[in-house]
């Protein structure tokens, strides 16, 4: 279970989360829903520890985050939790097989001479084959997005913290990631959360859907629930429309105050 | 007036933030070398790197040092003393002492640093540095640590063999314009050459390999966006470590005259 309270976080002005309380259940699939720059990523990077919240707890099966003292420490929290970067973030010298394989030597005990073998097994999930030896340049963005979900399962991890995962990906291979991630959770038993705003893979893949604006969940409910909800802001954002209580504006100026501003300073 | 302090406050400020930075970022490295973990494959890919890539431009640049070098001292002293003496002597000093290990790692910072900046800046954009973290590791152990050892390890030898080009290009060029006899260029080195003039420039080539290394690692992972950010901090970790070279080099060089080490 992953449980969040009064997580804060802010870059210098900027306040990107103000105050998040959530808990994740084991077994669930959490989908936060938002527009760009609402806190969605930054608040996956406070589960992971990429990035220290500025106030609030965050505890994984009980640990808090906060209190992990040593390297060790943080290898075995880490070991519990597989993240899947926007861009795929595999290591370009590397080849596939081993970039699937690199935290089993800082995550486990595993012995080397196993891991282009768990390397396959773990590609295979994610169904790709016969790609081990080919470096990440060579690969289309799909699947470089689903060797980086190797690379986050290969632990065997309980969690998966997705960081949108359909991004950059056509619709087809955005609907083949919403079924590995439903296939995953089958199979691996795992509980994750993504970040998305991606309605279609939220509707399909999420258990329940979290909606972030400004820092802040609006509302947390099933697929269903989202659906129906009459919640303005929720609504705009399903709906996907420009004009509603969320201000997302066509340009920075305002034209008409811009063309009201010229005339006052040609007439003086 | 006030917006002037404004700007000058905030690059004030901008420069003690990236100081701090840079000192946990040390503080981070003395970590990881106490904790004793060291990813040997890593250190010998660099080595390689490192090491090849830089050997011909810096074996070629002291060989053409010390041929210039030969032909100064030769006809200047042709118009003292109406012969050419000492051109051994000159070039050997010269090149052991001080040019070799400073133009080495001139070089070898604009060939080899800048692309450890790029390259970590690279990762740093696409997030391979935070994937680094989540895989149970970290950018200090498993990029930086590496690369330093590899320059303590490599520069070093890099201008071992830049004195040796040197003092051969010097060779070639007394021999050819000058015609001196081989034993009376090999005798003027030999002669006056002392194994404390060599451990005075070999002591110059680890401090500067360390500071190389340590700029374009922190330049590297403290880039931030995008290609633009990866441009900035590959220039600026190029100026900053060449710049570094030869201010270090006069301080070093005091300190070890002051030991006698001369």
């Amino acid at each position: 279970m992953i449980e969040a309270k009064g997580v804060k976080k802010s870059y210098g002005y900027r306040h990107i989360l103000r105050g998040i309380d959530l808990a994740v259940e084991t077994g669930e699939t959490l989908i936060i829903i938002g527009g760009s720059g609402m806190g969605k990523s930054t608040f996956l990077k406070c589960v992971i520890g990429l990035t220290a919240p500025d106030d609030g707890t965050i505890a994984v099966d009980g640990i808090e985050i906060g209190r992990l003292k040593n390297d060790r420490d943080w290898a075995r929290y880490r070991q519990k939790i597989g993240y899947l970067f926007q861009e795929g973030a595999l290591f370009d010298s590397l080849s596939v097989w081993e970039n699937v394989s690199f935290g089993l030597r800082y995550l486990t005990e595993i012995p080397p001479y196993r891991y282009r073998k768990i390397a396959s097994e773990k590609l295979e999930l994610v169904g790709l084959k016969d790609v081990e030896d080919l470096k990440p340049s060579e690969l289309s963005g799909g699947m470089k997005k689903r060797v980086a979900l190797a690379r986050a399962i290969a632990s065997d991890p309980s969690y998966i913290l997705y960081d949108e995962p359909t991004t950059g990906l056509d619709p087809i291979m955005s609907d083949v990631i919403s079924d590995l991630m439903l296939d995953l959770q089958k199979k691996l038993n795992v509980t994750s959360i993504a970040v998305t705003h991606d309605m279609k893979l939220a509707y399909k893949a999420a258990s329940r859907i979290a909606m972030l604006h400004e820092g802040k969940f609006l509302a947390v409910g099933t697929p269903e629930e989202i659906k129906s909800s009459k919640n303005p802001y929720v609504r705009q954002f399903i709906d996907g429309k420009s004009v509603g209580p969320i201000h997302m504006k066509l340009r920075d100026f305002d034209p008409a105050e811009e063309t009201e501003e010229q005339g006052r300073t040609r007439v003086s | 007036m006030n917006e002037l302090f404004e700007r000058l406050g905030k690059k004030i400020l901008v420069s003690f933030e990236s100081l701090g930075r840079f000192a946990v970022f040390v503080r981070s490295l003395i970590h990881w070398v106490v904790s004793g973990y060291f990813e040997w494959k890593q250190i010998l890919i660099q080595m390689l790197r490192i090491g090849v890539e830089s050997m011909p431009v810096s074996v070629m640049t002291a060989f053409f040092t010390g041929m210039v070098l030969a032909l100064q001292s030769g006809e200047s002293s042709k118009h003292f003393l109406n012969e050419p003496l000492f051109i051994g002597t000159l070039v050997s000093f010269a090149m052991v002492m001080e040019l070799a290990p400073v133009m080495t790692a001139l070089v070898v910072s604009g060939r080899a640093g800048a692309a450890i900046a790029a390259e970590l800046g690279t990762m740093k954009v696409t997030e391979q540095i935070d994937a680094l973290y989540t895989l149970g590791t970290d950018p200090i152990r498993y990029l930086v640590i590496p690369r330093v050892a590899a320059f303590l390890i490599v520069l070093p030898l890099l201008t071992v063999m830049s004195d040796f080009s040197g003092i051969a290009g010097g060779y070639l060029v007394a021999k050819i314009k000058f015609g001196i006899a081989p034993n009376v260029y090999w005798h003027d080195i030999i002669d006056n050459m002392r194994i404390r003039h060599f451990v005075h420039g070999y002591i110059k080539t680890y401090v500067f390999a360390f500071a190389i290394a340590l700029i374009c690692c922190f330049k590297g992972i403290e880039t931030r966006g995008g290609a633009e950010g990866v441009g900035k901090s590959t220039t600026a970790a190029v100026v900053i470590s060449m710049v570094s070279v030869l201010i270090l080099d006069y301080f070093v060089t005091a300190i070890l005259v002051a030991l006698g080490i001369t």
